[in-house]
């Protein structure tokens, strides 16, 4: 495949079987590789379609700030599109993160300001929201709430899955900005009525949900909660343990957010194999591991690495 | 019925610090009027006129209940029920 240049490489993504995790074969798994994007994640696609609309719509003008709040990969994704398109990029990031994510986000020219710990992504957002109303010249594409996030799902990861799974039952993705499961689930739904759209959810340790009071709470401006069929909260136990089976298992080096979602996953098809009935089910692999070594998700024993990750923002 | 229900820090001045506390019921909502019962005012923390508070989630053997049948969903014993505030992701 040939490409202009390394933006017009977004997307287009495989999708794999997985033989050996997949119950029996009628009950089916299927991987949809977002690790080959350009910065290997998933977010390589909404960043840049973000950037792309605000560029359209004449928000961002040429050699503009950007402000994001980001646990990471978002802000990553966006630190590679800006770099390529000429602008300045500042994360706002909660402290407990993998201290890769600072290491590639510095890479890409980033710049980094830290939020709390305590209160994990709601901070970043926070501070995010009153760094922006102190500097109304910078440019917040915020993630959260920006339908380019949720179109870039709708008109490219949606249609690519359909496209080549047509025999499609379930569709299973992580629940964070919530663009991946509103922009795949609403085409997958246009076009087959029945399928189910499943979210898994992280489950972190206490820190991250250390609020002041519950009104402080979040829900993502993109969430529509019509979209889905159900949503499963995932904890670190299950995330490590499953991210180390689709490695063992399937040759599939995955972060750990995956290994939430293939629990999720794993659990859908269990149910269809003991009821009998055929299923395809399709999860996306978020990011690759690489970010993840040294948080010892991948060596020691199960509960070694569930302590590790206490309090860190591990999806 | 029996069930037990993980209690997040926030609201964990009600339960005198408990993190793990067991409460009966056979739907969510006799579950949370025992809780209240046990630990006045959690109730309040957790529903408001319309329903389950909107930054309140609420997890049945680790399932949504917003997508189960809500504050109608039915325990069984031995269930587990999480309670947690909404944060983001991403």
């Amino acid at each position: 495949m040939r490409f202009n240049s390394l933006l017009d490489s977004v997307g287009r993504t495989p999708l794999v079987g997985l033989p050996a995790l997949s119950p029996s074969p009628e009950v089916r798994l299927w991987a949809k590789l977002e690790d080959h994007n350009p910065t290997g994640s998933v977010k390589d696609r909404a960043a840049l379609a973000m950037v792309l609309a605000a560029e359209k719509d004449g928000t961002l003008q040429p050699g503009a700030t950007l402000l994001e709040p980001t646990s990471g990969n978002t802000g990553i994704s966006l630190a590679m599109v800006a770099r390529q398109r000429g602008y300045r990029l500042i994360c706002v990031m909660p402290e407990n993160t993998s201290p890769e994510r600072t290491q590639i986000l510095r890479m890409w020219g980033a710049e980094i300001i830290y939020s709390p710990a305590e209160g994990g992504s709601n901070e970043a957002v926070r501070v995010a929201k009153a760094l922006a109303a102190e500097h109304p010249e910078w440019v917040m594409l915020y993630q959260y709430g920006n339908e380019a996030n949720t179109r870039a799902h709708y008109e490219t990861t949606g249609p690519e899955i359909l496209e080549d799974l047509p025999t499609i039952t379930h569709f299973v993705a992580g629940l964070g900005t919530t663009g991946t499961l509103m922009g795949v689930g609403r085409y997958l739904r246009e076009h087959k009525p029945d399928v189910q759209i499943i979210a898994a959810e992280p489950r972190y340790g206490e820190l991250v949900y250390g609020l002041r009071n519950l009104d402080e709470g979040f829900i993502p401006e993109l969430y529509d909660e019509s979209i889905l069929t159900t949503r499963y909260s995932v904890g670190p136990h299950d995330a490590v343990r499953r991210t180390r089976e689709l490695l063992d298992r399937e040759g599939i080096f995955a972060g750990i957010s995956t290994g939430a979602i293939l629990h999720a996953a794993l659990g859908v098809a269990a149910k269809a194999d003991k009821a009998g009935v055929p299923a395809d089910i399709a999860f996306i692999v978020c990011d690759g591991g690489w970010k993840y070594l040294s948080t010892g998700a991948y060596e020691g024993t199960l509960d070694d690495a569930e302590s590790a990750l206490e309090g860190q923002l591990w999806a | 019925m029996t069930v037990e229900v993980r209690i997040p820090t926030i609201l964990r001045p009600y339960t005198g610090g408990e993190k793990l506390v067991t409460a009966s019921g056979d739907s969510l909502q006799a579950v949370i009027s025992d809780l209240d019962a046990h630990y006045p005012g959690i109730g309040e923390r957790l529903l408001d006129d319309s329903g389950l508070r909107r930054f309140v989630n609420v997890y049945l053997n680790d399932e949504d209940v917003r997508f189960l049948a809500g504050l109608a969903t039915v325990v069984a014993d031995g269930d587990s029920i999480t309670i947690l505030p909404a944060v983001a992701g991403g």
